[in-house]
């Protein structure tokens, strides 16, 4: 059963992020967002098969609530109307797929030059507790620092969104 | 067949991919920040795996990190696009050549 769910939610995370980046249909970033929001939902899919409940909750409260409604908004204030004509160009389609494949060339020739041992069956369980417990004891200033960064990006958003920048 | 971690880290393999390709074959920059967003989901998949099959939360705590610096990197560099447009009337990385020789 488990290995039929995660076989649906990676054929649906793969086919929604290629719509995403190559869309036939339609090259409006509107379109190429709604996908997004389904490949994060698929991946918090893939996170609930790996037993992270906590992070497919975030990863759908963050990702697909609050980073979303974001890109849409910036979408929705600038006025795009000439992205939907736009074309693939050959050179571009070229380059991307030269590099792309040589990356993932390399992840698979990794992968298959060193393969994951024999796991033994696996118990880490990442549910809001156990996450918890870890973030408040061992990584406690690394979560700190992390708040700092917020703030920095909170005060940097405000100062470049002021109307005539200095 | 049972699903192992190397299913995992292929399609996570595959998705850093897709998301490289959508980076230099796209032109608007709203589209190469989502195929940005697209290869950082990427590493978190390979992370939350590796941290169920090694037995250790370590992995899924730095996917935590890796959200949180996300938002904010979405945050400030959409906050750049709209400067940008604001000064241009273009959202497009062909119009942005103040830096071209």
């Amino acid at each position: 059963m488990q290995d039929i769910l995660f076989y649906i939610f990676a054929y649906l995370a793969l086919q929604f992020g290629f719509l995403v980046v190559a869309n036939p249909f339609s090259r409006n970033p509107v379109t190429s967002a709604m996908f997004l929001v389904l490949t994060i939902a698929s991946l918090a899919g893939l996170f609930v098969l790996l037993h992270a409940f906590f992070l497919a909750a975030v990863q759908v409260l963050v990702y697909a609530g609050a980073v979303m409604v974001l890109f849409l908004f910036v979408i929705m204030l600038l006025d795009l109307r000439a992205e939907e004509r736009e074309r693939l160009r050959t050179f571009e389609v070229v380059a991307g797929l030269i590099s792309a494949g040589a990356i993932l060339f390399i992840f698979l020739a990794t992968l298959v030059h060193s393969p994951p041992g024999i796991q033994q069956s696996p118990t880490a369980e990442g549910g809001t507790i156990a996450l918890g417990r870890l973030l408040f004891s061992h990584y406690l200033l690394p979560f700190e620092i992390v708040s700092v960064l917020l703030l920095v990006a909170m005060v940097g958003v405000v100062l470049l969104s002021k109307k005539n920048l200095k | 067949m049972n699903v192992g971690l190397g299913h995992y880290l292929v399609v996570s393999a595959l998705l850093f991919a897709l998301g490289l390709f959508g980076v230099i074959a796209r032109r608007n920059l709203l589209v190469i920040y989502m195929s940005l967003e697209l290869m950082l989901n990427a590493a978190n998949l390979a992370l939350v795996a590796f941290s169920r099959f090694t037995n250790n939360l370590d992995g899924q705590i730095l996917v935590f990190f890796v959200i949180t610096v996300a938002a904010a990197e979405v945050s400030v560099g959409l906050a750049l696009i709209v400067a940008l447009y604001r000064k241009r009337r273009s959202a497009h990385v062909e119009d942005l050549t103040a830096m071209k020789l």
